[in-house]
């Protein structure tokens, strides 16, 4: 009860803290939907070892790598922003804002010629070529459609949603004092970054 | 309540926001992506996936605490999260003990 007293003191009508656990508990649903789709690679894993192995092989693992780095240095950027916001620092906070963004759509651009190298390959669900794989292949390359698909879209919300975070602080709407909003986006961003950390081993690593 | 109030001095203490930490936790993580990825290159057998998948818990333990502020929060919100992933944990033990990997 003392915190929130003490976090509204200023400004009656806003309560950060329960805005934060609000994301938070978004970010749990978020969990269980990603969480199910891991719990089916899990099976399909271990009832097709061998040809979760092959097809595992056919993928880039430098591209997964770099994907990574650039996911985890943007997690870094947008965490810089609430801590340039928080300093007063308004021009800083909007340019690690944006450099997030790029560093977002430079993931999407990489995501956009692997699955497209992938499907001039004849390696796209439904395909014949896939279709005449076994079937542990076929599982693995439609989970690895499907997720690493639902994850791409996550980035383009993410980056819709810091873009009009950057807005606001331009506008500032959010500033020193009422950064709420842009930690609430930073929080989704970190979830997609965490979801990328087990779907690069899962995927890419584990051959 | 003792613990929500030392978790809110905490809160108060640490309110001075730095830069520093967070690219040293970032220098960590890129660190680890490193090794991950030099590690999958030998093979292990069975421990290769225990491996990455220890090295990913790692990370997303670094992202939650520090990037995701849960160090600064208060206990609601470690005792939430906690609850969410041993939610998570007990579908992934139910999914194992209906199918037996080993």
């Amino acid at each position: 009860m003392s915190t929130i007293a003490e976090h509204t003191v200023d400004h009656v009508h806003r309560d950060d803290e329960g805005s934060r656990l609000g994301m938070w508990l978004f970010l749990f649903t978020e969990l269980v939907l990603f969480g199910g789709m891991f719990l089916v690679y899990a099976v399909y894993r271990f009832t097709y070892p061998q040809e979760f192995h092959l097809a595992a092989k056919e993928l880039n693992t430098s591209v997964g790598a770099l994907n990574t780095i650039i996911l985890l240095t943007s997690s870094l950027t947008i965490v810089l922003s609430i801590v340039a916001i928080r300093k007063k620092n308004k021009s800083l906070s909007v340019f690690f804002q944006i450099v997030t963004m790029i560093l977002a759509v430079g993931f999407l651009v990489n995501k956009y010629f692997e699955w497209n190298i992938k499907i001039h390959h004849g390696i796209f669900p439904g395909s014949e070529i896939l279709l005449g794989k076994a079937n542990g292949e076929i599982i693995f390359f439609g989970l690895y459609y499907v997720m690493t698909g639902l994850h791409a879209l996550h980035v383009m919300i993410g980056v819709l949603l810091i873009e009009v975070m950057t807005g606001y602080t331009i506008k500032g709407r959010i500033n020193e004092t009422n950064y709420v909003r842009l930690e609430s986006a930073g929080l989704y961003w970190h979830l997609v970054d965490l979801i990328w950390i087990f779907l690069f081993p899962l995927f890419y690593l584990i051959t | 309540m003792n613990g929500e109030q030392s978790a809110l001095a905490e809160h108060t203490v640490e309110h001075k926001p730095t830069y520093g930490i967070y690219i040293l936790v970032w220098l960590v993580l890129m660190t680890l992506t490193g090794v991950t990825v030099a590690v999958a290159g030998i093979n292990f057998g069975n421990i290769t996936i225990a491996t990455a998948l220890t090295i990913a818990v790692i990370k997303s333990y670094l992202v939650l605490t520090f990037f995701m502020h849960l160090k600064t929060e208060t206990a609601t919100f470690k005792i939430f999260v906690a609850v969410a992933l041993l939610f998570l944990l007990i579908s992934i033990s139910l999914l194992f003990s209906d199918y037996s990997f080993l």
